[in-house]
């Protein structure tokens, strides 16, 4: 277990690794001089030196890259050229927004997601089943940021049960929050949750035909106590590589997210520094949205060896 | 007082009639063995027993197992009934078990589901259960998991909780079909003892008929979905009173006529093979530990003979078979085949002096490929003309018993006896020095088995081929080969004339062998 | 053999959508960009069946050449996923547990750690937004699945007696990926390019939603979706076609690829 864990670290710092250099590459090796670009092309040479000495651009490329990593290790993730702020304070001011409702968003997907297929492959080919495949067939097809739009119409414009955006902050208490974010999780839940309903479905079908199953029907299980006993957890696998997908497609999706409510978060610190070309903002909050991905992707393989104990004793 | 009375049992998998009107009974404490050809529906009647058919199949008849008709009882009862008073095991025992919940758990669950103890108790009973079956405490504790457990360790825990809460029946659905001779032996063992021990009847349902004569007392000899004969072991084996028990006992014991080979020079010399491959890494940082399948391996093999290897899972048989076909390279010594080497690089010509027939007549050939393409495969090492090549189809077609039509028909069209021809017609169509023969005939019938051997004979005297049979069937390689050797653990433990090997084993690990292997009495099968 | 009905009813759906997006090409009810300020914000009627935009714009011949840029730009980017991730997954399963294997299946997690959200947002913010990136974007994201899938499939298949005798017929790992194991897994590639295609056409409007897409003048699904939502307590209708027009194109092509999953399936196929 031991072993396992430390090869799946070693992993994951080498992913780490590897996904700064191509960040890096692409936003400060490829576009030639970042000063120059982040100025545009009327900039006088004075200012654009300036602004490569304040980057501090002046240094090889190695040793440019290694003042970065190094920099972020220590939470110094440099200053914004628009925000004059230190990005790191930046980043954290938004990532009260955006982690929050990836979360939100993630534990609604897990706990619409799992029952209803639980439910739709145990009554296999009847109406509950034909609804929970119907209902998520359609769930996968629509987008969340339009689904976001028509949950605005329906429950901000005709009802008005809540506002249709805007984030109150976390001082405010955590219930105007909470309501503030429910509806953009539920938007970005829906498709997810449909897919995963999907998969645990067709997961618990296809663990229900192993052999297994037959002997714990042969021991007198019912075939409910069969399901609940035995072929649940044996479903769980693919399920948890699935949810270890998702987590990029909530995050990438929240972002989108943010502007249909105007949500302060990373999304919209993202768009805007793009706009303003304000490269080590972006750089930096792409980086960060990798890392999570790629830190989620550890922890799904960490709760494989949880799961599955074949893989808990193996090397 | 009969423990269980079949009465006309019918079964359909919607339309298509699968058992018609199967009869028979069963004594308290008896050992009844159901035999027959795969598709027979041995196993239909039992899961019809359980009432765990597949979906779409409905029963008709009577099952009483001891004045209750199993067939007629609901859902809920049949569940309080199962575990209880009939336990099963099955025939695939790497994929019953629940490979996510240790042993320990799986077999008190038998009792806990029933009601008949408390947790701590059932895990008592489950300790008890597994040491009675053979898996102590010290090496099995509770706590282990079925993937840490062989083949025949795992069927020893589906016994255990098949039999925790002491059942009046025991089905057995070919237990030991997929576990090694050696380990057959063993489970035969066990369930002969807990049939003496717990008064318990098993119902022993098997394709091999060698291993219903040690241990049934009466048999039924099933053929499409009827008993076609049924009496006393010993009885039904001498008289054998139906046309298809004559036929099916025939086929089993088959002898093919083979004609006396003029054995020539050396064709294949293994000499010192050394086979290693690398297991993953324990830790990243750790250096890949070697597996060495195949120990200082040698032999030869003479031009015109049938060499038999035999040995059980595991024992290096199909590592060194990927070898001598020149698929992996050798870590030791060296192969030579017609005095050249053989390896992964070896030049087309050279490789041609050897072809293959599979084991599984249903994963050896490309679906989408029709059978002229498929048999003509090898062409690729020795190049012909179109019209030379279709010509040739269709003659190694008709040397294996099949026609020159068939060439355009998919490989879905044809059964697995006739796939098996198509794959022998495959390895023959280059006419190759040696043919190995891997597992050939395992997966087959024994009707179908014996027409194959017999063909096989039949090619040898016509071409003069020699064939390298490799099998862990132990009867098989008797019948068909000139030499044998026995293979154990990587290294040839034994080598020598079949007969003398088989008539007088040297070493202790071929005696246990021959030891195993269940067998009919002699005279029980003595034509009259 | 008798087709499935999800098959039929997503071609149908697939082809109406298609069958507009290409009838743009030489017929649209208005010019697409011609402004009629005067009937702006008009309900739909017999003028204009789905009504105009702000600027008076016809909304049906918008969808219609809408439908070209993100049908287009979805169907690009699963070439780029076939032709890049096909060969990869071919050649990992091929020399499976070597250090290719390894390094072509390390290198698609690095990719996956990336949404084609951020290939989309790391491309814009050197190069500038426009339909190329989105192609670019989603395409990249593609490699990798197709990789995954066809190295899963191909690993099966190397398990199998056939390819064994193809090797021992003297056939290489190259001839034997071309020959018996890429047709016997196009069914497998079929079925997961109908499910890229829909992804790519939802990820596609996504991306010109926040403006990472294509750029104005040529519209798109996901542009026109954007403009809609400011106008969206006077006109709410203006957001609803657009929408319903993704809805239906992707369910659409996810119909047709459970329908061919069925049809193609060797298990269900054999009963």
């Amino acid at each position: 277990m031991l072993r396992y864990l430390i090869s799946r670290l070693i992993s994951l710092a080498l992913s780490l690794c590897l996904a700064s250099m191509v960040i890096f590459a692409v936003l400060q090796v490829l576009p030639g001089d970042p000063a120059s670009f982040m100025l545009g092309l009327n900039a006088s040479p004075d200012t654009v030196a300036a602004l490569r000495e304040q980057l501090g651009l002046t240094g090889p490329v190695p040793i440019r890259y290694l003042h970065w990593i190094l920099g972020m290790l220590h939470g110094d993730f440099g200053i914004s050229y628009t925000y004059r702020t230190p990005v790191a304070d930046l980043i954290a001011q938004r990532a009260q927004v955006s982690v929050p409702l990836t979360i939100y968003a993630m534990v609604l997907t897990v706990t619409i997601a799992l029952p209803a297929g639980i439910i739709a492959a145990s009554r296999r080919g009847r109406a509950t089943d034909v609804t929970v495949m119907g209902v998520t067939q359609l769930g996968i097809a629509v987008p969340n940021f339009w689904f976001a739009m028509l949950l605005v119409l329906v429950f901000a414009v005709q009802l008005r049960w809540v506002s249709s955006g805007g984030f109150p902050g976390w001082s405010a208490g955590i219930w105007p929050n909470i309501k503030a974010l429910t509806l953009p999780a539920i938007a970005l839940a829906l498709p997810q949750a449909s897919i995963l309903a999907r998969v645990m479905r067709s997961s618990l079908i296809e663990a229900l035909h192993q052999d297994y199953l037959r002997t714990a029907r042969a021991k007198g299980l019912t075939q409910g106590q069969a399901i609940r006993r035995h072929a649940v957890r044996n479903a769980l696998i693919p399920v948890l590589t699935i949810l270890g997908l998702q987590f990029s497609f909530l995050l990438a999706g929240a972002i989108i997210i943010e502007n249909v409510f105007y949500l302060p978060g990373l999304g919209r610190l993202i768009f805007q520094a793009i706009t303003q070309r304000d490269l080590i903002v972006v750089q930096s909050v792409v980086m960060l949205l990798v890392a999570a991905v790629i830190v989620v992707n550890f922890l799904t393989d960490l709760a494989y060896a949880a799961v599955d104990p074949r893989l808990r004793s193996r090397v | 007082m009969t423990l269980l009375s079949v009465q006309d049992l019918t079964l359909k998998i919607r339309r298509t009639p699968i058992l018609h009107g199967v009869s028979f009974e069963m004594q308290p404490g008896e050992v009844f063995g159901l035999v027959g050809e795969s598709g027979s529906g041995k196993s239909m009647t039992a899961l019809a027993l359980m009432q765990l058919l597949p979906q779409g199949a409905v029963a008709g008849g009577q099952a009483r197992l001891a004045g209750t008709d199993l067939l007629s009882l609901s859902e809920r009862r049949m569940c309080a009934l199962r575990g209880n008073e009939i336990g099963m095991i099955f025939q695939e025992p790497m994929t019953a078990l629940n490979p996510m919940r240790p042993i320990g758990d799986q077999v008190a669950e038998t009792l806990m589901i029933h009601g008949a103890a408390t947790r701590r108790q059932a895990l008592r009973v489950a300790r008890e259960k597994l040491d009675r079956v053979g898996l102590t405490a010290d090496r099995f504790p509770l706590s282990r998991f079925p993937h840490e457990l062989s083949g025949g360790q795992r069927q020893r825990v589906c016994i255990a909780m098949a039999v925790a809460l002491r059942p009046k029946l025991l089905i057995a659905d070919e237990p030991t079909t997929a576990l090694d001779v050696t380990t057959q032996a063993g489970i035969l063992d066990l369930l002969k003892g807990l049939v003496a021990e717990e008064g318990m009847a098993l119902m022993l349902i098997t394709h091999d008929l060698a291993v219903v004569a040690g241990i049934a007392d009466h048999v039924a000899v099933m053929e499409q979905g009827r008993i076609v004969e049924a009496g006393r072991t010993e009885a039904l084996f001498r008289t054998r009173a139906h046309d298809y028990t004559r036929r099916l006992f025939a086929a089993s014991s088959h002898q093919p006529t083979r004609r006396a080979q003029a054995t020539g020079a050396p064709l294949l010399q293994v000499r010192a093979a050394r086979c290693e491959y690398l297991l993953p890494r324990p830790s990243p940082f750790a250096a890949a530990p070697r597996l060495t399948a195949v120990k200082d391996v040698s032999f030869t093999l003479h031009a015109g003979e049938s060499l038999g290897l035999v040995g059980e899972s595991g024992c290096g048989k199909s590592t060194l078979t990927r070898a001598i076909l020149g698929l992996d390279p050798l870590q030791g010594g060296e192969i030579l085949l017609q005095g050249a080497p053989v390896g992964p690089l070896m030049p087309r010509a050279q490789r041609a002096g050897v072809q293959v027939v599979f084991q599984d007549p249903y994963g050896s050939f490309d679906p989408r490929h029709k059978v002229a393409r498929l048999v003509a495969e090898p062409f690729h090492l020795t190049p012909a003309q179109k019209p030379e090549q279709r010509d040739r189809v269709a003659e190694a077609l008709t040397a294996v018993g099949l026609l020159p039509e068939d060439a355009d028909k998919y490989i879905h069209e044809f059964s697995g006896g006739q796939r098996q021809r198509i794959a022998i017609a495959r390895a023959l169509i280059i006419r190759p020095a040696l043919i190995v023969l891997d597992e050939a005939v395992s997966a087959l019938d024994v009707r179908v088995r014996a027409q194959i051997l017999d063909l096989l004979a039949d090619l040898q005297g016509r071409f003069g081929l020699s064939y390298l049979f490799i099998s862990h069937d132990l009867s098989v390689v008797r019948a068909v080969t000139d030499r044998v050797l026995v293979m154990r653990a990587g290294e040839i433990v034994e080598e020598g004339a079949t007969e003398a090997v088989f008539n007088a084993p040297g070493h202790a690990y071929t005696q246990e062998l021959l030891a195993a292997t269940p067998r009919i009495p002699k005279g029980w099968l003595a034509t009259e | 053999m008798r087709l499935p009905l999800t098959l039929i009813l997503g071609a149908a759906l697939t082809a109406f959508f298609l069958g507009l997006a290409l009838l743009s090409f030489v017929w649209t009810p208005y010019p697409v960009a011609a402004m009629d300020i005067a009937a702006k914000l008009t309900p739909p009627g017999p003028a204009h069946w789905l009504g105009t935009d702000t600027y008076g714009r016809d909304v049906l011949s918008q969808l219609m050449v809408g439908g070209r840029t993100s049908i287009a730009v979805a169907l690009v980017a699963m070439g780029i996923g076939i032709a890049g991730g096909v060969p990869l997954g071919l050649w990992a399963a091929a020399r499976r547990g070597s250090l290719v294997d390894e390094v072509i299946m390390r290198g698609n997690d690095l990719v996956f750690a990336f949404p084609s959200l951020v290939i989309a947002i790391l491309i814009t913010a050197i190069l500038g937004p426009g339909a190329f990136n989105a192609i670019l974007a989603i395409g990249i994201f593609n490699i990798p699945v197709f990789a995954r899938v066809t190295r899963g499939g191909a690993l099966s298949l190397w398990t199998l007696d056939y390819i064994r005798a193809a090797q021992v017929a003297g056939k290489g790992a190259a001839r034997i990926s071309a020959e018996h194991v890429l047709p016997n897994i196009a069914n497998l590639l079929i079925v997961q390019g109908t499910i890229q295609f829909s992804l790519g056409i939802l990820a596609e409007a996504g991306l010109s939603y926040v403006g990472l897409g294509a750029q104005p003048p040529i519209p798109s699904w996901g542009k026109m979706l954007a403009d809609s939502q400011t106008m969206i307590y006077t006109a709410p209708l203006l957001a609803v076609f657009p929408g319903l027009a993704i809805v239906a194109t992707v369910l659409g092509l996810n119909l047709i690829g459970d329908g061919l999953r069925d049809l193609l399936d060797p298990r269900l196929r054999r009963k």
